[in-house]
């Protein structure tokens, strides 16, 4: 007769507790508590910012998310602080774990649930993106196109350095992105050479910067401020060095800045408005889209 | 093999990827081919003043280069010699007087804006000795940019028939050339890059390829020290 093996796993005894009763009763309760510290405390301080309503959209939609985030996070850390106090091994002996078994509830919950997860946050999202195309490059034909008027602005991207074009005042053009307050923007997206995309992060807005292409975006501003614009698409050696301060202004001030620019750059608007089949620069006098075929 | 010499070697195999690539990275984005060149300040601590003279090449040649074909910048420097070097160190709040030598031609501006001289005192510039406030887009040859300080300033070109263009650097006053005459101010210290706009780089897809993209050539750094 074969001596018994002390190492052998033995089945472990019949263990009476409801771990899963508790899990869920601390997760419940942990969920409680971190969601809305969460999204109280936390929400504010996710980007892009409130430079602009869609970018203060943005950072309501992702305080959305991390609320419905915060649960499943505290699921996991519960469960899994959990196993490690309550199944730890007490001695050296190898007990085997209690036999897992099938259990179609559990399963038929999970796909519930992380269903319902997934698909709310596909309306939610879609919901969002056709308010107004939430800040980002819809192309040349956008589907979510804000109603009432819009002031134009053309985002010129090349190697290295973004300019801006205002159709409405004369083709002017900047080299900063000067914006009036509390005024929807139309942004039409472009580049004179390689693939760029133009990234204003407080305005919440990121629109690929294609050569020959029109990529509109919408964006409606808020109050005077500052914001970041810098490319977000490797686009060479100094790509690390394109980026600039946008401003957002008042009316009366943007009236001011426009009226002295337009007399800074007096000199070169007949080259700025000459077509290049008439001697005029082959690139940059293009505007996207034609002016019979402008969004809105 | 025990843990301990894994651990060894996977740690010396890290460290000597790390180095290999910090040597590639600055290799390509620092001062590769173009050591940094304090230029001679005048004036005194408080105004510190910067004559700095340039010249622009359409093929930088074999003395100066082993690219002897790319568009290049070339310094002047002390000792009155012209050098393949594009990073300079200046003083912060410094009046820099720059005359710049154009010995290329034109290939003009993908975007006419940048034809209007500005950021540099009086917003013109001295073009062959007559002021201006623009240039034709159409003519430009190279610019002298410098976004963080909202600088740009572009070039007329040589003509094509010029009499007497310069074949490769360094290129002579008594080669056609243009002459650009501007003052701007340093300001405060900083890592400022400057670069020519114009797709100038012959031979290079769009031609911004090549000396477009190498420091020493066409792009560089202001070093504004304090």
């Amino acid at each position: 007769m074969a001596a018994a093996d002390p190492n052998a796993a033995r089945t472990p005894p019949h263990d009476p507790t409801n771990h899963g009763q508790r899990v869920v009763v601390a997760w419940i309760l942990l969920s409680a508590i971190a969601t809305p510290l969460v999204a109280i405390f936390v929400g504010h301080l996710i980007p892009p910012g409130n430079a602009s309503v869609q970018g203060t959209e943005q950072v309501f939609d992702n305080t959305w998310m991390l609320s419905v985030i915060t649960p499943i996070v505290c699921l996991l850390v519960v469960f899994f602080v959990y196993g490690l106090l309550s199944f730890r091994a007490t001695s050296d002996a190898i007990v085997d774990g209690p036999p897992l078994r099938n259990d179609s509830r559990i399963q038929i919950l999970w796909i519930i649930g992380t269903g319902v997860i997934v698909l709310f946050l596909a309306g939610f999202g879609t919901y969002e993106l056709l308010q107004n195309g939430a800040g980002g490059g819809q192309g040349p034909n956008p589907i979510a196109v804000p109603a009432g008027p819009k002031f134009q602005v053309q985002v010129i991207a090349q190697q290295w350095q973004f300019t801006y074009r205002y159709p409405s005042l004369g083709n002017l053009e900047s080299n900063q992105l000067v914006l009036p307050a509390n005024t929807y923007v139309e942004l039409h997206v472009t580049s004179l050479d390689a693939v760029h995309s133009f990234w204003a992060y407080e305005l919440g807005v990121k629109a690929d910067a294609n050569p020959g292409v029109d990529n509109v975006a919408f964006v409606k501003t808020k109050g005077p401020t500052t914001f970041h614009v810098r490319c977000a698409e490797l686009c060479g050696l100094w790509h690390p060095y394109m980026f600039n301060n946008g401003l957002i202004v008042s009316h009366a001030q943007f009236t001011a800045w426009a009226a002295g620019a337009k007399k800074l750059y007096a000199s070169i608007k007949p080259f700025m408005d000459r077509p290049a089949a008439n001697g005029g620069a082959p690139y940059a006098h293009i505007y996207f889209p034609a002016p019979d075929r402008r969004a809105g | 093999m025990r843990l301990g010499v894994k651990l060894l070697l996977v740690a010396v195999a890290l460290t000597a990827a790390g180095v290999m690539i910090g040597f590639y990275v600055s290799n390509l984005t620092t001062l590769a081919g173009s050591p940094s060149y304090r230029l001679p300040v005048s004036g005194s601590s408080a105004h510190p003043v910067v004559n700095l003279e340039i010249q622009t090449v359409a093929a930088v040649g074999p003395k100066l280069s082993r690219n002897p074909d790319w568009v290049s910048y070339l310094v002047k420097t002390q000792g009155g010699t012209w050098e393949r070097r594009t990073v300079w160190d200046l003083p912060a709040h410094a009046t820099v007087h720059v005359t710049w030598f154009n010995f290329d031609s034109a290939t003009g501006l993908r975007n006419p804006y940048l034809a209007r001289p500005q950021g540099m005192v009086g917003n013109r510039v001295l073009i062959d000795g007559k002021p201006a406030n623009h240039i034709d887009p159409n003519l430009a040859s190279h610019t002298f940019a410098v976004p963080a300080l909202g600088l740009i300033v572009a070039a007329p070109g040589i003509a094509d028939n010029a009499k007497n263009p310069c074949g490769f650097a360094p290129c002579q006053l008594s080669n056609a050339h243009r002459t650009i005459k501007f003052t701007f101010h340093t300001g405060k210290p900083g890592h400022y890059r400057w670069q020519c706009f114009v797709p100038c780089a012959a031979g290079w897809i769009y031609g911004f390829g090549g000396p477009m993209q190498t420091i020493g050539y066409m792009d560089g750094f202001l070093n504004v020290q304090a």
